[in-house]
């Protein structure tokens, strides 16, 4: 029971904050260089998406179970670790807070004053924009849906997951027509750090044959002890930080 | 040639980032843990304390 919540709770974490950073794409690029241009390119990028998933998914359950613990447990785990290390650095003020609104302003004044190609009513920059943000962001997602399900048998709940992340964010999106700068992303990023660092522990320990002492139940343990250590790097970074007086760099990129 | 090269660029950008200490602190960590389950050792504790020194380790080289 634990499990299946920690990995929807994981699944839908993930989903929205790379949904986040794809709405705010697709908005400047709507914005910009008109609705018809963004949402085509919106939708040609889940078209191909979906194709990767039909492609990926079978092949990727078809393999052997113990293999694909130590693979998708690594990988999780090298995810995990990037997303954490990134929010510790954010939440010790190493790296700037992501600033969605900065993104936003950044990526319109680019497609303002990009020169215009048009084709059968599309305008190409506003498609490439809006492509190139869904598909790149939606690959994440997808990658992270169909690892997290093919670790645990659980596809179908790690979908399920997302399915809500992108309902939430598209609803939302939709009313506000603003970027979501109100969303504690780095909160959000930091959880889910530590969630897919906690199942890439697991998984990727029971693919190279360790038996955890409680079966899922260390998966809770795991993750408690995680969060003490990021917790705990967080606190010593602030310290390091304001011995240091580092000025915080701004960040505008789309990185997670 | 550009486009495989893009294509094997985008892959290590997207699963190692930007420091590959990272996917290689684990990579070792796996083995090790693997090594000694080979050998009859339960070594459960490894996974969790080399997820932490890799953290540790990355975040060092990121801030100093």
């Amino acid at each position: 029971m634990s499990s299946t919540l920690l990995l929807v709770l994981s699944s839908f974490l993930a989903s929205a904050v790379e949904m986040v950073e794809a709405l705010t794409i697709v908005l400047a690029a709507g914005i910009a260089r008109g609705w018809r241009s963004s949402l085509t390119g919106v939708g040609v990028a889940t078209a191909t998406l979906a194709i990767v998933i039909i492609v990926l998914g079978p092949a990727i359950t078809s393999l052997p179970i113990s293999f694909l613990r130590i693979v998708v447990g690594g990988m999780l785990l090298i995810f995990g670790l990037q997303w954490l290390r990134k929010a510790i650095m954010r939440g010790s003020g190493f790296k700037a807070l992501h600033d969605e609104d900065a993104i936003y302003a950044e990526e319109l004044e680019a497609a303002r004053t990009a020169g215009s190609v048009t084709a059968q009513g599309i305008d190409w920059y506003g498609f490439t924009l809006s492509f190139k943000g869904v598909f790149l962001e939606g690959l994440e997602v997808a990658f992270i849906v169909l690892t997290f399900g093919s670790a645990k048998g659980g596809i179908p709940l790690a979908a399920t997951g997302a399915a809500i992340a992108l309902i939430v964010v598209a609803v939302v999106g939709i009313a506000v027509r603003a970027p979501l700068s109100r969303v504690p992303e780095n909160t959000m990023k930091f959880s889910v750090g530590l969630m897919l660092t906690t199942f890439g522990i697991f998984w990727a320990g029971e693919g190279v044959g360790v038996s955890w002492p409680g079966a899922d139940i260390a998966l809770i343990p795991i993750l408690g002890f995680m969060i003490l250590v990021a917790f705990g790097l967080v606190k010593s970074l602030r310290r390091k930080h304001s011995a240091l007086r580092v000025p915080v760099p701004r960040e505008v990129g789309a990185e997670s | 040639m550009k486009y495989l090269k893009a294509f094997v660029l985008f892959w290590w950008d997207f699963i190692v980032g930007d420091d590959w200490l990272a996917a290689a602190g684990i990579v070792l960590t796996l083995a090790i843990t693997a090594f000694f389950a080979h050998h009859g050792v339960n070594a459960w504790v490894l996974m969790p304390l080399g997820a932490v020194a890799v953290l540790y380790l990355t975040l060092r080289r990121a801030t100093t």
